[in-house]
């Protein structure tokens, strides 16, 4: 059980404790400092309990057995989707479609929806920031259907230029708008609220990436009005190869299946079937049981810790390692400084190429990232090729951050730069 | 990790030989790591006889993509297209001398890619790759 305060300050060094991974040394007398959370958080014992618990005693498949086993496996799996549900306010638990992630739960809207209500020459509206996960979808639907893919530009302070985000809404008729809530490379959060109103104005449909929203700030569909919103479990202490896809229920209905299998149907003949009810009709096959259940229980766990004392230490965590960041001569942080801002600090160095400086910080047991965090265009746009990215979860403390700094001083040592 | 950024490693990044693009030039190619974003443009002189008489590359790329490229223009040059084509990944790590994990092995090997799919073919590569 964490321990907490609720709106106050975190006990991080409490919450820590709950996290087996943290524990370790990267080198002998080296505690690791965790530092590339953007990619994916570490696991509470809660949430890998949770899982050997469902595989030590009560492993059976869902949804059919007349067994113990089953129906017990069937209520913790369905229990997750209400955790789920409660957790972003859907209205319904019937539109939480469980997914391996948010790269699944965009190409099944693309695949589904977007199949059957975009045709030749309709507009999507993308973003410059995206993920290739909110890009490559799109392509690929506009490659086979002749659509029209348009991508609001950046402002040079890194946030998205809303006047030209009206006007290419205004321009030409845009069926769907798709959009990352929070940037994993930037950190800037964007106006989600007002983006979604305008696109509706327009007349189009919103998908929200909110791969990096989700796990820090705590979200309200119902209150977005968005009619897509999607996530990944294993970014929010949950495990890999789960996630959920938000739609607004009268969208799903409408919508047809995307794989077809079992789960899926509610009678099959050998010449046409009829499709299962929300959320099954999704969600074909045996799905990911043990990893919906570990999102579940990471997502009690958050609950507990309260998303607002979350969001409000991370805010902390990230002004003061931009702060320290600034303060390092030669280093260029591309991450600009807003508030509300991600926990990410984006930045490239002087002389030292992104992938050498991991390098280096890897050595004094720092993990970051380098490369170009699957937002090659966004990359493009800036002029870099590759960028080191710090992301911060709850777990991080201030003195991890002084570490990142002083391994950025080593690198810049090792390369007399 | 020290190894890894050893002197000759960090001499070659910082003062790469060969730098630079040849115009004209008889033999071109240029080929990107995607997972880090290193790059690698390598254009080379062939004279009659198949011999290389000249090696001029650029790119972006961190100091063991760089350093590599460096090295292997030095290892090629003067040598024949013939002597070449059996060069394995194995020379070029040796030449590199440094412990390499497996992410940082494509930043290595990307020169020697360019330069082999550059001179006899993507398929050339494959064989190499799989090696
Ligand atoms: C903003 C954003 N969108 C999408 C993704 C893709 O998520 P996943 O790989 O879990 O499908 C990520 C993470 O990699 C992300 O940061």
């Amino acid at each position: 059980m964490p321990s907490e305060s609720f709106g106050g300050a975190l006990d991080v060094v409490g919450l820590r404790s709950d996290f087996p991974a943290l524990q370790q040394e990267h080198h002998p007398g080296v505690p690791l400092v965790y530092l590339d959370n953007a990619a994916t958080t570490q696991k509470p014992n809660v949430v890998i309990e949770a899982m050997s618990d469902y595989y030590r005693r009560y492993n059976a498949n869902v949804h059919r057995g007349i067994h113990k086993l089953s129906e017990e496996a069937t209520a913790a799996y369905e229990n997750a989707r209400v955790v789920l549900k409660r957790f972003i306010n859907a209205a319904s638990k019937r539109e939480i479609i469980f997914t391996r992630g948010t790269t699944e739960g965009i190409n099944l809207v693309a695949q589904t929806w977007g199949r059957t209500s975009l045709n030749a020459g309709d507009v999507v509206l993308l973003t410059e920031m995206e993920h290739h996960s909110n890009i490559v979808p799109w392509q690929m639907l506009a490659a086979e259907r002749r659509l029209r893919l348009r991508y609001t530009p950046l402002r040079t302070d890194g946030a998205l230029d809303m006047d030209a985000f009206r006007r290419l809404l205004q321009e030409e008729p845009v069926k769907l708008v798709g959009f990352m809530f929070v940037s994993n490379v930037l950190g800037t959060v964007n106006p989600a609220q007002e983006m979604i109103r305008l696109a509706h104005e327009a007349g189009a449909v919103v998908v929200v990436d909110a791969a990096q929203a989700v796990p820090h700030q705590s979200i309200d569909v119902q209150a977005l009005d968005c009619d897509f919103l999607v996530f990944s479990g294993h970014k929010m202490l949950g495990p890999t190869g789960s996630g959920v896809l938000y739609g607004k229920r009268a969208l799903l209905e409408a919508m047809p299946p995307w794989m077809g299998g079992g789960d899926m149907i509610s009678r099959v003949g050998f010449e046409r079937s009829e499709w299962n009810e929300l959320p099954y009709k999704f969600e074909a096959g045996t799905p990911s049981i043990a990893e919906a259940i570990g999102l579940g229980a990471a997502v009690e766990y958050l609950n507990r810790v309260t998303m607002a004392a979350i969001h409000h230490y991370e805010q902390e965590i990230i002004a003061y390692a931009l702060e320290r960041l600034s303060e390092v001569p030669g280093l260029h942080l591309v991450t600009p400084e807003h508030t509300p801002h991600g926990a990410v600090a984006t930045f490239t160095l002087q002389g030292i190429h992104a992938h050498d400086v991991a390098q280096v910080l890897d050595a004094h047991g720092i993990a970051i990232r380098a490369g170009h965090h699957c937002a090659m265009p966004l990359h493009e746009r800036l002029g870099l090729n590759a960028t080191a990215r710090a992301s911060f979860y709850f777990y991080n403390t201030l003195e991890e951050v002084d570490r990142l700094v002083a391994g950025i001083y080593a690198a810049k040592q090792t390369f007399s730069v | 990790m020290d190894d890894m950024y050893r002197e000759l490693i960090l001499d070659h990044a910082k003062n790469p030989r060969n730098h630079g693009v040849l115009e004209p030039c008889d033999v071109e190619y240029e080929a990107h790591n995607p997972l880090c974003g290193d790059r690698l443009h390598l254009t080379l002189r062939v004279d009659p006889t198949g011999r290389i008489t000249a090696i001029g590359w650029e790119g972006d790329g961190c100091a063991i993509s760089q350093a590599s490229a460096s090295m292997l223009g030095e290892e090629i040059l003067g040598k024949t297209v013939d002597e070449i084509r059996t060069m394995s990944k194995d020379t070029l790590l040796e030449m590199l001398g440094i412990p390499l994990s497996p992410n940082r092995l494509k930043c290595a090997l990307l020169s020697l890619e360019v330069l082999k799919i550059g001179l006899y073919g993507r398929e050339a590569w494959r064989e190499t790759e799989d090696e």
